[in-house]
Order: structure tokens, then C-alpha cells, then sequence
């Protein structure tokens, strides 16, 4: 099931460009991790490193050890494919195929992977709108293409998709940005609950967002424009945000940045 | 939270009826808009007027000879038309531009389709310029010119193929060789495809690079390999558009005339194999009787050309259908 995450001495560029520089943390299992700090402080760039999706990007390309459990995700002979189907992703803007129905968006994995029969299928993709708290309000339309439905439901999908295939690790790079305050709240809630079964990290602009869902909060933040971004520190989401060991921390947190 | 003190205490007030008329006719009143909404309303117009005159044109002209036709117009195997009363019919027309068009369609399009998606999402960079601009290249070259290179170098390199398909496929029939010149409609076909493939190219590489990057993330991060990727994200997006790529090639092998005149030896049969020289086109058919054709001869060549007309607009019907049928789907709402 859930699996702990540990980095060492990660950088990733792009081209010649050094955008996160010599990053260690430590993620365990069944915990929230939320990723805060200014915009092109490389937190995005360190999330997409931790399913190699990082190198999909032309030029991309990362140095460092990212243990899941105990296999390095860069070791010689991983194949990226099997890593992503290791560790699941939702994106800042809900992305279902919009060639697919609502039923099939889930399934898109599953039929990945391998064969299912149909019945195996439907109990899949059942629990898994189930788990996405998504099941009622899509039950008699599952047949009906995923991008009809509204931008907060489409990150439920979304999430649906992903959990279907039973990652070990579900990333989330800022989920909530395209999202009105009640779709939010529903994905909040959701994480909460995901969390019982999977190791989660979230990308997050929204400070009281990290507050609410996260058990532990790393802040990144780069020196200058053009510098490769940094871990500043991680620690206990409650601890960073009522006593935070580093200056930077609380003058981020408290709106004193830049 | 309290979203009711947000919304204005009174509603704006109603335009009266017309007002909203109004308005967009005065937004049309500024110079620019309005030369624009001439030039583009024109466009549409002139468009719809040529399409008109046209199946005006052959109608009128098609009619004529017509009530002529001591033969079946459908059915007739022979196109004596200089002779009274003429005696005349398209099947042996219908039959060979049908055919060999989808002979170059069965060809052209699966390889456009692989050269595409090569281009888009397999090449390195620096590759996949060239390439492109050598396919652009094959778009320009002019028809006569393909005619003569299917004439002189593909026509008489062909008896391997052709024994080929003999041996493997002959017992079907249709892949059955007497020995003949290999000036037939599957030549033709080969031909086509290989003229009507630029298009199909050039237009599939083009709705495949504007696949967005987050259908493609999508596909990646579910673990997808990268023909995965292009099954699950590129292909269904850029589905319609490879069928209206398909349609603009198609519609070049219809009408394709001068290459197919000067490939074909033309007779005035259907032959049960593709490999027997002999079959016409509609195209090839008008380009090669219209010289010596007295004026019934030439009604009666316009009167062919009508049915290629109706051929092309019903594919194109068909096209927009298969379009239409999946829209809810296509990447357009996403």
C-alpha cells in the first residue's frame, strides 16, 4: 500500500538550467505533505520529479535518489512508465480525456494495466468514484463524456482516475487553483480521506489550503529570479505555521515576502 | 459566509424590446467593423453564388443530353456520344474513381497518419524540420509531372508487385494477373496515394501538434508508454481532423485527371481484377474525350462531370456526419 518517499541530493534542470538545487526530505507513509512557496521556487518542478515526469519536459533532466521505499526511482533500468504507475498524479487544471465517457475515464488505467473482466471493472470504477466522492452525482451518467461535468467534478474524476489504479503515492500539483471555494472544500474533504490509503504530497499557493489538509509543510523559495529554487525547510504543518525555525518561513507565511 | 450582500440590491433595468437590436447594429456602425462584416459576409456569399453556378451549369448542360440517351445513364458500359442518337453510361466511371480512389485512401492515409504522428511524437527536432519541409515539397509538384513518373518509372517497375499479388492473392479474383501492362487502377491507386498524401500529412501533423499538453500529462502519468499516448490522448483528439484531412485528399483522387490519363490505358469495361489494365475516371474520362468531342459529346461529358460533383459533395456529407456524430466528445469542449 502506502509508501514512504525519501530524497537525497536531488537537482533537476531544464537544459542547462538548474531549477531545484540539492533537495533531501523525507515523506512517510499515509501522511498529507503539502509544498508552499513564491511561484518559480521549483516546488511544481520537485513534485513532477517524484514520478518522472520532470523528463518528459524537453531538456529535462534530474541528478539525486528518490527512494520509493527502497527502489530509486533513477536507478539504472527503472522504466519511467512503471514508475508513474506506481505513483498517481492530478494536475492543476482537470484534464479527463475528453474523448472518453465518465465510466471509461476511470477505466483508462485499469485498461492499461491489464485485463479485467467487465464485472471486475465496474466494482473498480465504482469504488473509485466511490473514493473520489463522485459516485452519486454521476451514477446515471457514466456513459456520458467526463468533460461535461463541472470543473470541481472533473477534479474529482480526475482523482478518481488516479486512485483506480491503486498508486502508492498520489501527487497533486496545486488541484484547487482552477477551482471555486465549495469544489475546493469537496477535494479537501476528500484528501482528508484519502490519506487513510495513500501517501499524498500537494502543491499548494494557498497557505490556509496547507493548514487544513496537510500533516507536514516543506517551503521552498528561491534566491533570486533565474536561481535554482531550494527546500528552506521541512517540518510539522502546525509547527511551520505557528513557530517555523527559519526567518524566511515567517515572512512568507505571515504576506512580509519580497 | 454571506454570498447574498454581494449581489446588487436592484436589477439592472430591462432593456426595452428592440433595444438589444439595437445595440448590435450600432456596434456594426464603426467603419472597421462594417468592412469587415462586408468582406466576410461577402466571402460567404460569393462562395455559396460559385457553388451555385456551377451546379447550375452542369444541370443545365447535363439535361440537355440527357433525354438523348438511347442507353442506361447508370448502367451503359459505352460512351459513343458523337453519334446520333448517343449512347452512353457511367458505371465503368463511377466504378474506376470509386475504386482506385479508395485504393489510394487505403494507402495514403495510414501512412500520412504514421508519418504525422512520427513527426510530432517520435522525431527528434532537428529531424522532424527536414522531413516536413521535404513532404511540403511533394505538395508542389505539379500533377503532369507525377503522371509522367507513374508513366515512365513506377508502370514499368511494377511486375514484381504485381506477380507478388498474383501468387499470394490471386484466388480472390480481384488480385488475379493476366500479364498485362501494369496500366491499371491499382496503379492508379498506388499513384494517387502517393500524390494525396502530402495533404493528409501535413494537415494530420498539424491538429496532432496542437494536442494539448495536459491530455497528453494525463495519459503519462497513469503510467502510460508513449503509444499509449498518442492511442489514448493524440489519436481521439485529432480524430476529426484526420478525417477532414482525409476528405481534402480524397477529394484530390476523385478529380485527379491528368496523372490518371497518363497512367491509364483507358477502356471501357469493369475488369474483376484491379491488375487488368483497362477502367477510366470520371476526370481522366472528360480530360481524354473533350478534344474531339462535338457539342452532345461535351453535354454529355458535363453531364458525367455533374455526377462527380454530387459524388464529392455527398462524401463530404458523409465526412461531416462522422464529425458531427462524436462532437459531444472532441477536444473542442474540453
Amino acid at each position: 500500500m502506502a509508501k514512504r518517499i525519501d530524497v537525497s541530493g536531488l537537482s533537476a534542470y531544464y537544459g542547462s538550467h538548474k531549477a531545484i538545487d540539492d533537495i533531501s526530505m523525507t515523506i512517510e507513509p499515509r501522511t498529507v505533505t503539502a509544498f508552499i512557496g513564491p511561484s518559480g521556487c521549483g516546488k511544481s518542478t520537485f513534485l513532477r520529479t517524484l514520478n518522472r515526469m520532470h523528463e518528459v519536459t524537453p531538456g529535462g533532466r534530474v541528478e539525486g535518489k528518490v527512494l520509493l521505499d527502497d527502489e530509486d526511482l533513477y536507478g539504472a533500468g527503472v522504466d519511467p512508465v512503471s514508475v508513474r504507475r506506481e505513483v498517481g498524479m492530478v494536475f492543476q487544471r482537470p484534464n479527463p480525456f475528453p474523448t472518453m465517457s465518465i465510466f471509461d475515464n476511470v477505466a483508462a488505467g485499469l485498461r492499461l494495466n491489464g485485463n479485467y473482466r467487465k464485472n471486475e471493472l465496474n466494482d473498480i470504477v465504482e469504488k473509485s468514484l466511490k473514493g473520489a466522492n463522485l459516485w452519486n452525482e454521476v451514477k446515471d451518467r457514466l456513459n456520458k463524456p467526463g468533460s461535461g461535468l463541472s470543473g470541481g467534478q472533473q477534479q474529482r474524476l480526475c482523482i478518481a482516475r488516479a486512485i483506480a489504479v491503486e498508486p502508492k503515492v498520489l501527487l497533486m500539483d496545486e488541484p484547487c487553483s482552477a477551482l471555486d471555494p465549495i469544489s475546493t472544500l469537496a477535494i479537501e474533504d476528500l484528501i482528508g480521506e484519502l490519506k487513510e490509503r495513500f501517501t499524498i504530497v500537494i502543491v499548494t499557493h494557498n497557505m490556509q489550503q496547507a493548514a487544513r489538509v496537510s500533516d507536514r509543510t516543506a517551503f521552498f523559495n528561491l534566491a533570486a529570479v533565474g536561481q535554482p529554487g531550494k527546500l528552506i525547510e521541512i517540518d510539522d504543518t502546525e509547527r511551520i505555521f505557528s513557530n517555523p525555525s527559519v526567518q524566511a518561513t515567517e515572512d512568507y507565511i505571515s504576506g512580509r515576502f519580497g | 459566509m454571506d454570498i447574498s450582500t454581494h449581489t446588487p440590491t436592484a436589477p439592472p433595468p430591462s432593456p426595452r424590446p428592440g433595444q438589444a437590436e439595437n445595440r448590435t447594429v450600432r456596434g456594426a456602425t464603426r467603419p472597421g467593423d462594417r468592412i469587415f462584416l462586408g468582406l466576410s459576409r461577402g466571402s460567404g456569399i460569393a462562395l455559396l453564388l460559385i457553388m451555385a453556378s456551377i451546379a447550375v451549369f452542369l444541370t443545365y448542360r447535363a439535361f440537355k443530353v440527357l433525354p438523348e440517351d438511347t442507353g442506361n445513364f447508370f448502367t451503359t458500359f459505352e460512351w459513343n456520344t458523337n453519334v446520333t442518337p448517343p449512347d452512353f453510361g457511367i458505371a465503368v466511371l463511377v466504378f474506376g474513381t470509386v475504386v482506385s480512389s479508395i485504393i489510394a485512401m487505403a494507402l495514403a492515409v495510414p501512412v500520412a497518419v504514421g508519418i504525422a504522428l512520427f513527426l510530432t511524437h517520435y522525431a527528434p527536432r532537428r529531424l522532424s524540420g527536414p522531413i516536413a519541409y521535404v513532404i511540403d515539397l511533394l505538395a508542389a509538384v505539379p500533377s503532369i509531372v507525377y503522371g509522367l513518373w507513374g508513366a515512365l518509372i513506377l508502370v514499368p517497375n511494377l511486375d514484381g508487385l504485381y506477380g507478388w499479388l498474383d501468387d499470394y492473392l490471386g484466388w480472390t479474383g480481384i488480385f488475379d494477373w493476366q500479364g498485362g501492362a501494369p496500366r491499371s487502377l491499382l496503379t492508379v491507386g498506388i499513384l494517387l496515394a502517393i500524390m494525396i498524401l502530402p495533404i493528409i500529412t501535413n494537415v494530420s501533423r498539424e491538429v496532432f501538434r496542437q494536442v494539448p499538453r495536459m491530455h497528453e500529462e494525463a495519459a503519462l502519468a497513469l503510467g502510460a508508454t508513449r503509444w499509449e499516448v498518442v492511442r489514448m490522448s493524440v489519436l481521439p483528439f485529432g480524430r476529426s481532423g484526420v478525417i477532414s484531412a482525409s476528405m481534402l485528399g480524397l477529394g484530390r483522387a476523385l478529380g485527379e485527371t491528368i496523372a490518371v490519363a497518363t497512367v491509364l490505358s483507358p477502356t471501357f469495361e469493369i475488369k474483376a481484377s484491379l491488375l487488368d489494365p483497362g477502367g477510366g475516371t470520371f476526370a481522366q474520362n472528360i480530360a481524354s474525350k473533350f478534344g474531339e468531342a462535338t457539342e452532345q459529346g461535351r453535354d454529355a461529358l458535363i453531364a458525367s462531370g455533374l455526377v462527380l460533383f454530387v459524388i464529392t459533395l455527398l462524401v463530404n456529407g458523409a465526412a461531416r456526419l462522422i464529425i458531427a456524430r462524436r462532437a459531444e466528445y472532441s477536444g473542442a469542449n474540453a
